[in-house]
């Protein structure tokens, strides 16, 4: 009872974080609603039986990514945002648009209970079950992302080094 | 187990204590350091309030909690405001996973000293300390000075860098011990090797070389000399508390040394055997042992941060990246890459 509570309340604050993100004009407001946002989603891990990646959505997620986009935004000196009127087509596609995708995960989710959802507590999220599910059963995709991440992180070297300054003197 | 009601009792006593006894020892490692850094450098420390300048803390305390509490009229307040706050909760919520020693019998039931076992203790206190680092972030943004800015942003680079070597460390202990709760983590080093050498993790294989890291790393973290470049006097006035007076400074004073406390307690529980010691005598000594060690352990361990800030100057700031990313993240992961093997070269 008291977890399902909990677990309404969570998800209560990671809507009004989500749309918090949206409504704030100032982007470090933004940036620190995200965190809002991310930080509840670990609790709602937490309730479900997750614990590991309860912790490893605030490690990763609400401690290392966001502390960076939190610095970058520091570092930018962005201001406050101007206000447009907002495109055309966002007004007449976005809401029948969202009311659309509402009412399909409400359906599925009506329609398949029991496939795609999960009791309270009923993850089993300790690190064991995780490790030898990640290193045992998924290993060769755990692999390959590993390896996704190796080159995204060469690419980010090579686009932040700079080239060699010429230097005048040796040519010469 | 406990039933609800007793459970409920324990862990608000619990709670309380835990609180009451941090919140002394934050302000009695103030004193101490004030103390030997004196006597280091041939000076009294405080002396007039009370024996030794014991009561100096509390004059201290009541020096905060009467002075102005000043808002610049340029800051961005709704942040300049929760910073601090920020600091001084995840500097609390972390110490709630420590174990201070074995389980007490109190009128029948079984109390263990801690707050709370969790299976994912180590982790908890990860995520609290990675989440610590928006408190000096923020604060150093809102105060919108521009020498609290670049504390802000020095503090939030060194600690995002340092926090990697810090988890790197860490990961040779749950190799050994096969557990992320403190709990059991401290069961794994009971006993000794050959008969006489304490089974502590910092003994087995090259664990010294994940102390070293975790030494550095924590030093890093913490913001304390040679790495407290995010609040370097002689360069940006006070860093990211430049702004804040008061009570609200001293909520960022408690937060540095409560997180000492913590990475104090975490280095004791993980490399030095936590409450394990000779135990002996009558029942009654043989529970107060273990947690008599556990705090003599800390106490070294806060000692050593004392020393060290006695002793050595402070890095300049490109020495500081390259000691973090250059030395210390390579040395990381040889020693995760040597500790793996004995592991399985010895199962």
């Amino acid at each position: 009872m008291l977890h399902l509570v909990l677990f309404l309340v969570f998800g209560a604050i990671c809507v009004a974080g989500a749309i918090n993100l949206l409504v704030q004009s100032h982007p470090i407001s933004s940036a620190l609603s995200l965190v809002v946002v991310m930080a509840s989603l670990a609790v709602e891990y937490l309730l479900l039986g997750a614990e590991f990646v309860a912790a490893v959505q605030v490690i990763v997620y609400a401690g290392a990514v966001m502390v960076l986009f939190v610095f970058v935004i520091m570092l930018l000196n962005a201001g406050v945002e101007e206000r447009t009127k907002g495109s055309q087509v966002a007004l007449i596609l976005g809401i029948p648009g969202v009311l659309a995708g509402g009412l399909l995960v409400a359906w599925v989710l009506i329609e398949r209970t029991g496939t795609a959802t999960v009791g309270l507590g009923a993850l089993p999220g300790f690190p064991k079950t995780i490790g030898n599910l990640l290193f045992h059963d998924f290993l060769l995709p755990f692999e390959i992302t590993s390896v996704l991440v190796l080159i995204a992180i060469m690419g980010a070297v090579v686009l932040a080094s700079r080239p060699e300054p010429k230097n005048p003197e040796k040519e010469s | 187990m406990l039933s609800l009601p007793i459970f409920l009792v324990a862990s608000v006593v619990k709670i309380v204590l835990v609180i009451f006894i941090l919140l002394t020892a934050v302000a009695y490692t103030v004193w101490l350091e004030r103390k030997v850094v004196g006597h280091m450098q041939n000076r009294w420390g405080p002396s007039r309030v009370g024996p030794f300048g014991l009561l100096q803390p509390l004059a201290d305390g009541i020096k905060f909690l009467l002075k102005e509490d000043l808002t610049p009229p340029h800051v961005y307040r709704p942040l300049f405001i929760a910073a601090p706050m920020i600091a001084v909760i995840c500097a609390l919520t972390s110490i709630s996973v420590i174990p201070f020693g074995t389980a007490i019998p109190v009128a029948g039931h079984i109390i263990p000293l801690q707050i709370t076992d969790l299976n994912i203790g180590l982790l908890l206190i990860l995520g609290v300390t990675s989440i610590g680092v928006y408190g000096v972030a923020l604060a150093g943004w809102s105060s919108n000075n521009k020498y609290s800015l670049l504390g802000g942003l020095r503090a939030s680079a060194q600690m995002v860098s340092y926090e990697i070597c810090l988890g790197l460390s860490l990961v040779g202990v749950l190799i050994v011990s096969g557990s992320f709760s403190l709990q059991q983590i401290v069961e794994s080093q009971r006993g000794y090797f050959w008969g006489f050498i304490p089974k502590w993790n910092i003994f087995y294989g090259c664990q010294f070389v994940a102390f070293f890291i975790y030494l550095m790393a924590a030093y890093a973290e913490t913001n304390r000399i040679p790495f407290d470049l995010p609040e370097a006097e002689t360069e940006l006035v006070a860093g990211y508390h430049t702004e804040y007076s008061a009570m609200k400074f001293a909520m960022f004073f408690m937060a540095e040394y409560a997180n000492m406390i913590t990475v104090a307690c975490l280095a004791t529980i993980l490399f030095l055997g936590g409450g394990n010691g000779p135990l002996f005598g009558p029942p009654v000594l043989r529970l107060i042992l273990p947690t008599f060690y556990f705090v003599a352990k800390v106490f070294v361990f806060l000692f050593t941060y004392i020393w060290v800030r006695g002793t050595l100057p402070r890095f300049r700031y490109d020495q500081l990246m390259a000691f973090g990313w250059k030395f210390l993240f390579p040395l990381a992961i040889a020693n995760l890459v040597v500790t793996a093997l004995v592991v399985a070269y010895r199962s």
